[in-house]
């Protein structure tokens, strides 16, 4: 991992703020730790880190409200941290703006691999890359090709506008609602059936064992994401 | 008949008594022979005393009718406010029970036991408001005149020539624990009336003139200090008997007062009581029912309720039996129950003519054996003055006259056909035929019209000489006197035949209906069924009942919907009823201007429900027979409930025991479950920390994998708990979205990918299967915990294949594990909570299967396991698809 992140952590609970913190020294990551929502909100604004970890749960601010403040005028990845059973804060810091998100108890293999996805969208900004790799399948959205191990795969429209909604943030968990927005258009997003019948489609022409998925990840009760890389 | 020493049940019953006494208030009664002798002036001085002792006293209500002397000794006491009561206008100061009750001094002070409460209030009579304090555990210090005494009553109105309206039991007094005669004599009160310390001067001097003779005066000192005398007397005896010394001779009289429909009855009680009394006796009051009895005048009713009533109030004993012959049951009676002294009434009759001689007579004629003390009664109500029963409309007095006359009219008709063949005789015979037929059919009154009709028409039309009133032959009276008495005992026997069979009619009605209730009851489950086969039964009475049952917090709810909705007060009054299983409301002395009549239901100490009855409108009382029935509803009504009760709390034992079990089992599984993974973490981590890098590197990875195994194994359990915490609670809710099954079961691999590492895992999915409409993360639990059995139980390397297809309306999942199986007898049992099968081989605490088959049935579908013929064991679940598809999917 290059050396000088920056990252604010956003966490009320002693004993996850030590353990991140142990977990992100050895990684030479520079953590900026506060324990409320108000403390991190100025931290944010003030050292511009490359990424914000915030746990949903502080005592002084809906962790949602945190969310919709920081974008209202900075695009830092945020990765929301949260616990089991609690899909529907996920899904709503998520659609506010929030890029990733972590379940309670995670181990630091996971939490290096998110943070991971956000330093790299933090230096490249906004800009969608026009060729996204995914495993062996290669994403050209300018020219509106999808190959697999170099062979070109044969996706309808929709199949294809799916996949490429999700190539153009790679490695970032979409909603069902925003995959839904941009593939079938405001009206369609509460009709998470047509997502559920493209994906197995899109699997079976770009996945080894469909039941295995390795390219098009599935966020249990959340929405999926592209394989990033 | 000398008891040397108490029986054990004695024994029991005094320590019972003891105990009831322990917890109620003491009763201190300051007893005066007249007003103006002084009991307020004692009892507000022993207030004071106490008050000065440092215990709480407060004054409820103390008149002091304009006494200086009292009404400074009432300076210092707490005097509580007393209620505004608005009658008929003005406003009137009353004892406020309520407020009392609520401030709950340790000694209260309540003057005039006597006293009559204003209407609305919650107890007739003064002396019920002190019962309720004692009750509640309130001492209480009252006073009150000898002439109040309700067994005194008649004793002092021959003395005073006043009648007392206001009387308290003797029982009050003989509960009270203390009793202080407040005494002076005569000269010495009527020096005091004269300065005018009793009353205002023009008041003095009528009292002075009229209750308050020298004679009176002393009269009254002496009942008083006899009453005092013979409470004294019982208490000596009662210690006498606690302490097993021989009681003097004199016990074992029975005395028996026979009380009949009677406007006076209540002397007969009063005086047997007081006989009963001064003979250290026991004493019985008996009301024999017979047919006479219930057409007796509404007063003398009324006179024979008051008298039970007053029974009851004294203490005594009542009785009431039905049987034909007063006398003859009387007899029985008294001699069955080993009868001593029997106490009848007496009276003369009104003309001094009577169809029978009066029971007093008959008993004593038979030569009993016993005591008899008759009563004369002043008024000669005491047996048959018929009422006579209201005309049905179908047989007006107008109809059965006219038919009685058209007897006698067939018999003129036949009699002149055979005058000239048939001797005179024979022909006042034919009259006699018709007089009889026309008694048979017709009441007392027609008959009577009907014979001397019949005389008339017989003396002119067929006694010589013919068609005048003339009677040649002095043997014709004679006739005429047969028939008349004929027709007259003939109606009399056949309107009496009928009146019983009336009644009979009407018994067999009530006791039919309340066999019928008592099968309802018998398979009424709820109370609300109780309450509506209690309204069909009791509606037959023509009155409407409510069936009140205590809800959770004790209570009185009304369960029935369909029965008319009731306002505060009768809610309160169901509530005393309740709670001092008592009758109370409508016709009783306990907050009479109730709509209502409220029976409480109890069953032995138990009190379960009140039931209140709206009386049919016209009526001012219920009749015996009434309340005997409505009584006997009541009983069956609460033995019904009892019996839900019981049964509902064996339930809830079962429940009960059962989740003890389960809590059991759950805190033994997981005291093993949680300690051995926190044992290994602490014992890896602390081993880690104190050798640090002394450790070889493997070694450190090995404690940290059995760290990271062992957090996560907790996790599982967790998870697990908290699932079927949610499942049991109601919390759970299913979130139905469409559902791709082969995208959950990936997400389960995904999952598990660390303990399935070992297992080739195959999966066998068609792509064409439908959508389910289902809970995506629960139906991954499913999955998940099917796996982790599956690998947990099979062996390290075991294959495990998964499953499913569309069959029969459902998507049909099945788990195949290769591992020893389960015996066909247990594949049921391993669905519950906390069962493992065998010992330690698996982990977590048996919560999986049970989590499953919460969520499968959770979305109606069911699960099972199987045993397939080449072994291993295979989980199958089935979810209904529902009955819509997905709408079509537009093209993007």
């Amino acid at each position: 991992m290059p050396a000088g992140h920056l990252v604010v952590l956003i966490e009320d609970e002693a004993p996850m703020r030590s353990f991140l913190r142990a977990a992100l020294g050895a990684s030479n990551v520079t953590l900026v730790e506060t324990g409320t929502a108000r403390e991190g909100l100025a931290q944010v604004a003030g050292r511009k880190p490359d990424a914000v970890l915030l746990d949903l749960g502080l005592p002084d601010m809906d962790g949602i409200e945190v969310v919709r403040r920081i974008r209202e005028w900075s695009p830092v990845p945020i990765i929301v941290i949260s616990a089991r059973g609690r899909e529907a804060d996920k899904v709503a810091a998520l659609d506010a703006g929030a890029d990733d998100y972590l379940t309670k108890p995670f181990g630091v293999d996971e939490l290096l691999a998110r943070l991971r996805v956000a330093f790299r969208h933090s230096q490249r900004g906004d800009t969608p890359q026009p060729l996204v790799t995914a495993g062996d399948v290669e994403i050209d959205l300018a020219a509106m090709r999808v190959t697999r191990a170099g062979t070109e795969l044969h996706l309808t429209r929709t199949e294809y506008r799916l996949l490429a909604a999700l190539a153009r943030h790679p490695g970032k968990v979409l909603t069902h609602r925003q995959l839904l927005r941009e593939v079938w258009g405001l009206q369609s997003e509460s009709q998470v059936h047509y997502l559920r019948v493209y994906m197995a489609q899109l699997r079976r022409k770009l996945e080894r064992d469909p039941a295995r998925p390795s390219i098009l990840i599935t966020e249990a009760g959340l929405g999926y994401r592209l394989r990033d890389a | 008949m000398t008891d040397k020493r108490p029986s054990p049940d004695e024994l029991l019953r005094r320590v019972q008594q003891e105990q009831a006494r322990a917890e109620r208030g003491r009763l201190k009664i300051f007893l005066g022979a007249s007003p103006g002798v002084g009991k307020t002036f004692s009892m507000l001085e022993m207030a004071r005393t106490a008050r000065q002792q440092g215990l709480d006293v407060a004054v409820g209500v103390v008149e002091t009718h304009g006494r200086q002397e009292t009404a400074r000794l009432l300076e210092g006491l707490e005097t509580l406010p007393r209620r505004d009561v608005e009658y008929r206008g003005t406003s009137l100061k009353e004892f406020d029970l309520d407020g009392a009750l609520l401030r709950h001094p340790y000694l209260l002070v309540v003057d005039e036991l006597a006293h009559t409460n204003a209407p609305g209030s919650r107890h007739v009579k003064r002396w019920q408001d002190v019962e309720e304090l004692l009750a509640a555990g309130i001492n209480v210090y009252t006073t009150l005149n000898i002439q109040h005494l309700e067994s005194l009553n008649d004793v002092v109105a021959q003395i005073t020539g006043v009648t007392m309206r206001e009387t308290v039991p003797d029982s009050i007094l003989d509960q009270a624990d203390e009793l202080e005669l407040v005494d002076v004599s005569p000269d010495v009160l009527i020096e005091r009336l004269r300065q005018g310390k009793v009353y205002v001067p023009e008041q003095a001097q009528r009292a002075l003139d009229r209750f308050f003779r020298r004679g009176n005066l002393m009269a009254l000192r002496e009942l008083a200090l006899r009453r005092t005398a013979q409470q004294v007397d019982a208490e000596i005896l009662d210690w006498r008997a606690t302490t097993g010394i021989q009681t003097p001779a004199g016990g074992g009289e029975r005395v028996l007062i026979a009380v009949g429909p009677n406007a006076d009855a209540r002397r007969l009680v009063r005086a047997g009581w007081r006989l009963a009394t001064a003979l250290r006796g026991e004493c019985v009051v008996l009301h024999i029912e017979t047919p006479e009895v219930r057409r007796a005048r509404p007063a003398a009713l009324a006179g024979l309720a008051e008298a039970l009533k007053l029974g009851q109030e004294l203490g005594a004993r009542c009785v009431t039996v039905t049987a034909t012959s007063v006398s003859e049951e009387l007899e029985a009676w008294a001699a069955a129950e080993n009868v001593t002294r029997l106490v009848i009434g007496y009276s003369a009759s009104r003309w001094g003519f009577r169809w029978r001689r009066p029971v007093a007579e008959r008993v004593l004629g038979r030569d009993p054996g016993w005591a008899v003390t008759v009563i004369g009664l002043t008024r000669g109500e005491e047996k048959t003055r018929p009422v006579r029963p209201p005309p049905s409309p179908a047989r007006s007095g107008w109809r059965e006259t006219a038919a009685a006359l058209a007897w006698i009219g067939v018999a003129a008709v036949v009699g002149l056909a055979v005058r000239d063949i048939w001797s005179t005789t024979d022909i006042a015979m034919l009259f006699l035929l018709a007089v009889t037929v026309a008694g048979v059919r017709s009441r007392p009154g027609p008959a009577l019209v009907a014979a001397c009709t019949s005389i008339v028409v017989f003396d002119f039309g067929f006694v010589p000489p013919y068609y005048t009133f003339a009677v040649s032959d002095v043997s014709y009276v004679l006739t005429f006197i047969v028939m008349l008495s004929v027709a007259i005992s003939v109606s009399r026997l056949t309107s009496r035949t009928r009146e019983q069979a009336v009644a009979a009619r009407s018994r067999e009605r009530r006791s039919l209906a309340l066999l019928s209730l008592a099968e309802e009851l018998a398979t009424a489950d709820t109370a609300v069924r109780v309450s509506e086969a209690l309204r069909r039964t009791v509606r037959e009475t023509g009155a409407d009942v409510v069936l009140l049952v205590p809800g959770p917090d004790g209570t009185l709810e009304n369960l029935d919907a369909t029965a008319p909705p009731l306002d505060a007060k009768e809610i309160t009054v169901a509530q005393w009823a309740y709670s001092r299983r008592s009758d109370a409301g409508w016709s009783t002395d306990t907050l009479p201007s109730a709509a209502l009549r409220w029976f409480p239901l109890a069953v032995g100490d138990a009190a379960v429900g009140a039931l209140g009855v709206r009386p049919p409108g016209n009526v001012t009382a219920f009749s015996l027979d009434q309340l005997r029935f409505l009584d006997a509803a009541a009983d069956q009504g609460a033995i019904a409930l009892e019996r839900l009760r019981l049964a509902d709390r064996t339930r809830r034992d079962q429940v009960e025991i059962e989740s003890e079990r389960l809590r059991t089992a759950l805190l033994s599984s997981l005291s093993h479950d949680m300690r051995t993974p926190l044992a290994a973490v602490e014992g890896a981590a602390t081993t880690i920390r104190r050798e640090g890098s002394q450790l070889a590197p493997a070694a450190t990875a090995e404690l940290l994998d059995t760290i990271i195994g062992e957090a996560r194994r907790m996790g599982t359990l967790i998870r697990n708990l908290l699932e079927m915490v949610r499942l049991e609670s109601g919390v759970l809710q299913v979130q139905r979205e469409w559902q791709s099954l082969e995208e959950i079961v990936g997400l389960a691999l995904l999952r598990l990918e660390r303990l399935l590492s070992g297992h080739p895992v195959t999966t066998d999915i068609p792509g064409d299967l439908p959508l389910l409409r289902a809970d995506g993360l629960l139906l991954e639990l499913v999955i998940v915990n099917l796996l982790e059995n599956a690998a947990n139980h099979a062996g390290p390397t075991s294959p495990i294949e998964i499953g499913a297809r569309a069959v029969e309306g459902s998507v049909e999942v099945a788990v195949r594990d290769h591992g020893p199986g389960v015996p066909a007898d247990q594949r049921e049992a391993i669905f519950e909570k906390f069962r493992r099968l065998g010992q330690g081989s698996g982990q977590g605490v048996g919560l999986g299967l049970a989590i499953c088959r919460g969520i499968v049935q959770a979305h109606g579908g069911r699960i099972w396991a199987e045993g397939p013929p080449d072994g291993g064991l295979r989980i199958v679940f089935r979810i209904p698809l529902p009955a819509e598809q997905p709408s079509p999917i537009p093209e993007a």
